[in-house]
């Protein structure tokens, strides 16, 4: 396996609140090669922005205790000094957001935020600058982009912001793309554009994809790695294939099952996960699934840990479930309603 | 944008024909009885009174009353000589009213511009430090003394400065009252407005403070203040860049509306206090003698500031927000 672009190492975040320590993220580990697309999914609340925005030091707070490491590029981004890791913000990895209806500035032009992303890392002059935004809107596919650059983002529609923004975070050559929810608040056609500009510029520009979503539609699309995340941990971890076709933990099941396909017969009724996650002030003890698993059984008491159960290499996960028992059971889960009908 | 510029100039226009309305209703039709009577004073003679009512057109319709109204009060504007009852003339010394309050705008507009660079700087600078500091230390000593500022009264706290810093010790720091006029000594001018002039700000330093700091705080939190920090721009930058100048837009209306207000002759406390002859004071002096005249010119005059000074700050809210221009 070719040395890591990043590496992520028992990474834990919690913030001190009012109402007690929310542990965010318990225990996150893993790589991402260059040129690979990683993709992050679990509902809300399960840590995936966190991970994300700490990466880049984003969740830096007196209220904020962190653990574990954050290698890139032979430096622990958690230790790195504010002023160093501004020098790798936007310019060595780069994030774009869920909503790009409002992460643009409203009252500068679009041309002059990416014109300020590229001065901030590099000594570019103002016209030569702007000269690479309009590349960069052109390379996105903004049309006219000599005119649109001078627009500001409200005259821009949701999914042109998004591509704006992602001219933005692509204008210092990154290493690291992470993308947090990107396509979310955009309508259907668009987020399926969206996505082909990330994996066709993924290829142009050479750079490594962190896309985190909730939508497992979205990371089947363009992931090559996957992780499930799950109140704060990676409950299962492996290859797109692993995943989709060898599913491992009951949470990574309910996520697929409660997804309507149409190359299956069609259940009576979609499955949903029962209850609501955990609250992350009081996680429940042993596996953090337990109380919504309709297969937990004693050992679940334990936590178990992230490793490799099936043989099936860098296929890990959390539970203790036997392997025959998960074959068996998961069935039933993503396709069992559908059994009843047919 | 011209279209804008043209729409808000009309606007302008209406909303000054309608006070100019609602200062007639409320000074001429609402009190009743014969105005012509109560323009001549005290012990008129009858012929005072006929000439009155001749002049004003108080024999004849409304409308026609309203226009002599209004010509008369811009009579006072116009070059040339007026007999005493061609313009706006006040009950208890038949003085020309707009010749009162010209003589009265030098020093209420020292003031105000004075005391509005202090305020607009000072509340800026309260709002940035408790903003970045919020929680701290510094920040509660800060909003301590902003809700004293705002809740103190101006006369009260302009007294107590005239009493402990302009005549108490035995070598005040500062001169006691009197203005004196720009033109004729800037030194002095300055001096002798110092105290007026914080007098003046104290509340609005307090109270902008107040606003700048829950707005910077709210902006802190928006989507683009992140994706500022996620791009690497450095603290100071975003701080200024992006927090504040999206924070400072809902400051301009505040501070044009204020602004306009003391020009326009909303100081009046803090210039009888001082003593300066201002518009304020002058105002201050003719509601004290239940003179209508002047009451009613320096309601026009203060109106007149209120509706071009919010026409200003509609142009420059298109100025500093492109998504007003759009409309």
């Amino acid at each position: 396996m070719a040395e890591p672009l990043l590496e992520v190492k028992g990474l834990n975040v919690s913030f001190a609140t009012e109402d007690g320590t929310v542990r965010a993220v318990g225990g996150v580990d893993f790589e991402l090669e260059r040129g690979k697309v990683l993709g992050i999914v679990g509902e809300s609340g399960s840590g995936k922005s966190v991970t994300a925005m700490t990466i880049l030091g984003l969740t830096r707070d007196k209220n904020t205790r962190f653990e574990g490491e954050v290698i890139y590029k032979g430096q622990d981004l958690i230790d790195l000094s504010e002023s160093r890791l501004r020098d790798v913000r936007g310019n060595e990895i780069a994030m774009i957001f869920q909503d790009p209806m409002t992460s643009l500035n409203p009252v500068y032009t679009v041309g002059d935020q990416i014109v300020e992303a590229i001065q901030t890392h590099e000594g570019a002059n103002k016209r030569e600058a702007m000269r690479r935004a309009v590349e960069l809107l052109r390379q996105v596919g903004i049309p006219n982009p000599q005119q649109r650059v001078s627009d500001y983002p409200h005259q821009f529609s949701g999914g042109m912001r998004q591509r704006a923004m992602i001219a933005m975070a692509l204008s210092c050559n990154p290493d690291v793309l992470i993308a947090d929810e990107p396509t979310t608040a955009l309508d259907v056609t668009i987020q399926a554009q969206i996505l082909e500009l990330l994996a066709n510029l993924r290829r142009d520009f050479d750079s490594s994809v962190i896309l985190i979503t909730h939508d497992l539609g979205v990371v089947a699309e363009v992931a090559d790695e996957i992780i499930v995340m799950y109140a704060g941990r990676v409950v299962e971890r492996g290859s797109k294939r692993q995943i989709f076709y060898d599913p491992q933990h009951p949470y990574t099941w309910g996520l697929l099952g409660s997804i309507p396909r149409l190359d299956r017969p069609k259940p009576k009724k979609l499955h949903s996960i029962e209850g609501t996650p955990p609250s992350l002030i009081n996680l429940p003890r042993g596996c953090k699934f337990r109380p919504r698993c309709p297969h937990a059984f004693e050992m679940c008491q334990e936590e178990p840990e992230l490793k490799k159960r099936v043989d099936d290499a860098g296929h890990l996960d959390r539970c203790w479930l036997s392997v025959e028992d998960k074959r068996r059971l998961r069935e039933a889960t993503i396709a069992g309603e559908a059994q009843e009908v047919a | 944008m011209l279209a804008f510029i043209l729409r808000r100039f009309i606007g302008m226009i209406a909303v000054l024909f309608a006070v100019s309305v609602l200062v007639f209703i409320i000074f001429i039709l609402v009190p009743g009885g014969d105005p012509a009577s109560r323009m001549a004073g005290k012990n008129p003679t009858r012929e005072n009174v006929q000439n009155i009512r001749e002049k004003w057109g108080f024999d004849r319709p409304i409308y026609i009353q309203y226009v002599k109204m209004m010509e008369k009060a811009a009579n006072g504007f116009l070059p040339g000589s007026h007999g005493e009852y061609d313009i706006l003339t006040s009950f208890q010394n038949r003085q020309d009213v707009t010749k009162e309050i010209r003589k009265g705008i030098p020093a209420t507009f020292s003031l105000c511009i004075g005391a509005g660079i202090i305020w607009l700087f000072f509340g800026i600078a309260v709002g940035v430090v408790s903003a970045v500091t919020a929680g701290r230390f510094s920040d509660r000593l800060i909003t301590t003394f902003a809700l004293i500022g705002i809740s103190m009264p101006v006369f009260w706290l302009g007294i107590v400065m005239r009493y402990f810093l302009a005549e108490k010790p035995n070598n005040p720091p500062f001169p006691d009252g009197e203005y004196v006029p720009l033109t004729v000594d800037p030194v002095q001018w300055a001096y002798h407005l110092i105290l007026p002039w914080f007098c003046l700000s104290v509340l609005f330093i307090g109270f902008y403070g107040r606003v700048l700091r829950s707005n910077m705080l709210d902006t802190m939190n928006e989507d683009y203040v992140r994706t500022a920090r996620a791009k690497g721009v450095a603290p100071r930058r975003v701080l200024l860049k992006h927090v504040l100048r999206n924070s400072l837009i809902p400051i301009v209306s505040l501070f044009g509306l204020d602004f306009a207000a003391v020009l326009g002759g909303g100081a009046i406390l803090t210039e009888t206090v001082f003593s300066l002859k201002g518009v304020g004071w002058y105002a201050a002096q003719s509601v004290g003698d239940l003179d209508l005249p002047p009451i009613m010119g320096v309601t026009l005059y203060g109106a007149f500031f209120i509706v071009v000074f919010s026409a200003v700050v509609d142009f420059l809210y298109a100025f500093l927000d492109p998504r007003i221009r759009a409309v």
